[in-house]
């Protein structure tokens, strides 16, 4: 057996690093043919809010979501992460149809909120989207009072017959989003007034007052400094435990602190599906682990 | 990505520091194994005097953990390596203050010029070492099969340990005038099978890092 010294002269191996040849890998794995690819690990749940099966979607001709089928379980954070162009973001505007403001974009298969299949003809999206609310990348508070951001939602889907109910909406939601006490003594001051991280937890508690069962985050921490990013990942936490949250984020750290299971998406495909803790220990698909541990992307 | 360029070039600074700690302790280890057999007072002199080395490069490559962990915080197959390397690095050490142990206890029983009772501690000495060599051999090439070898060559050295612990008592009955001795030589066993101990701990760390499952010492 040789010496370590020995070793040490000799060329490459696993463990004295291959950081081109897994560059390379990566680029062979893009050309191979798309059948070829299986979803990795189990995407399915038992107590699923959302049933997605075989969904595909194009942008015209462009293929951008291919055969993708997953559940979302009850209660639980499901961060979906991926280098950008994945389709995360388009698969998670599925769950709720904003594809349909999209131009161009056809979305087929079968996406099911409480086994009611939400793409039905006689599907109403304004309700739709008040069941499956969205929080984006950069907060969007309405120009209207800090009051009024919150009471717009509730008023107009009638979900409170009186100025004393949408006045508990309101408390109630912005206490949930914790931003309460932060702004309860300057409600009718103007939304856009208050700091960025308050104006995400706003939008977060707007979205909340329309009583939701699922809330789709897309990247909604990707404008924030990073304590205003801790207080909203507390606030996912919280929010856990009433409502069902997806989250597209491209910080996997952030992944990995907020969510339970993960979906890692690549060129429009479902690579691999875990648990958080697994996928960041222990991914099973190169793809995965060269994703998260920064080979590419 | 100049961030992950960073943070690999980090990683590759890392593991060669690490190689070079993992060569330093193959060399103590040898240096022991040759002075069971000459007794060398120059060779013994020399295990003992330059263990601060040893001491010296353990601390930096933990150093070196600790700041990629927090300037980087590493995920899966990397966030493996380094727990891998930080507990290998602990068990390098260990092993090079056995072989110190070693080294003073044959100072010891050097003085005794009357002994004339001696074991043979070449086949363990040599079984340790090439246990010593799979395991970074294992980590070098990322080979968990190999490290699970190693399983079996500890239980070896394990009886090996037993049969000069038998040998021992024989004499000390037949010989109680060199009672003192007679134990530090039994203790030359007692630290060869501590090494091996630890060259399965190092196996085991290789197995996680391989498959990302925490193994401790199973035998198929």
């Amino acid at each position: 057996m040789e010496s370590m010294s020995a070793v040490l002269t000799t060329g490459e191996t696993p463990f004295l690093g291959a950081y081109s040849m897994t560059q390379e890998k990566v680029r062979q794995e893009d050309k191979a043919p798309r059948e070829n690819r299986m979803t990795v690990g189990v995407p399915f749940v038992d107590d699923a809010r959302m049933t997605c099966r075989g969904v595909n979607v194009y942008y015209g001709e462009k293929h951008a979501i291919n055969n993708v089928s997953i559940d979302v379980g009850r209660n639980e954070v499901l961060a979906m992460i991926g280098p950008s162009g994945c389709g995360k973001s388009t698969f998670l505007r599925c769950l709720n149809r904003m594809n349909d403001t999209v131009e161009g974009c056809r979305v087929e298969g079968d996406i099911q909120l409480d086994e009611l299949n939400i793409y039905d003809k006689s599907v109403d999206v304004v309700p739709l989207r008040a069941q499956v609310g969205m929080v984006f990348q950069k907060p969007n508070p309405f120009p209207k009072s800090i009051y009024d951001n919150v009471a717009y939602g509730p008023k107009i889907h009638g979900l409170a017959s009186s100025r004393a109910e949408l006045d508990e909406v309101v408390e109630s939601s912005l206490k949930k989003a914790g931003l309460w006490s932060e702004v309860s003594d300057r409600l009718d001051q103007p939304g856009t007034g208050l700091s960025g991280g308050q104006q995400q937890r706003l939008c977060i508690a707007r979205a909340i007052a329309v009583r939701p069962e699922v809330i789709l985050m897309d990247e909604p921490c990707s404008a924030l400094d990073p304590i205003a990013t801790a207080t909203v990942e507390d606030l996912i936490s919280e929010l856990q435990e009433q409502y069902t949250i997806v989250i597209v984020t491209h910080n996997m750290q952030q992944a990995a602190r907020v969510s339970q299971r993960t979906a890692y998406f690549h060129l429009g495909d479902l690579i691999e599906v875990g648990s958080t803790d697994r996928i960041f220990t222990n991914p099973r698909h190169r793809l995965t682990e060269d994703y998260i541990t920064g080979r590419f992307g | 990505m100049a961030h992950q360029l960073t943070f690999h070039r980090e990683i590759d600074k890392l593991k060669k520091k690490f190689m070079v700690l993992g060569s330093m302790v193959e060399d103590r280890l040898q240096k022991a194994s040759l002075a069971m057999q000459t007794r060398d007072p120059d060779l013994l002199q020399e295990i003992v005097s330059s263990d601060w080395e040893i001491d010296d490069m353990e601390v930096e490559v933990e150093e070196e953990c600790l700041k990629i962990l927090a300037l980087h915080q590493p995920v899966a197959s990397d966030l493996r390596l380094l727990v891998a390397i930080i507990k290998i690095n602990n068990e390098l050490e260990r092993i090079a203050d056995n072989a110190v142990n070693i080294a003073k206890r044959l100072q010891t029983i050097s003085k005794d010029s009357t002994l004339t009772f001696r074991i043979d501690y070449q086949p363990m000495s040599g079984k340790v070492l090439n246990m010593f060599k799979l395991g970074l051999d294992a980590l070098v090439t990322e080979d968990a099969d190999l490290a699970r070898k190693i399983f079996h060559e500890d239980e070896e050295v394990d009886s090996l340990r037993n049969q000069a612990y038998r040998d021992v008592i024989r004499e000390l009955d037949s010989d109680p005038g060199h009672a003192a001795c007679l134990v530090n030589l039994y203790l030359l066993a007692r630290h060869l099978e501590r090494i091996g101990d630890r060259i399965t701990n190092i196996a085991e760390e290789v197995i996680y890092l391989v498959e990302g499952k925490i193994v401790r010492g199973e035998i198929d």
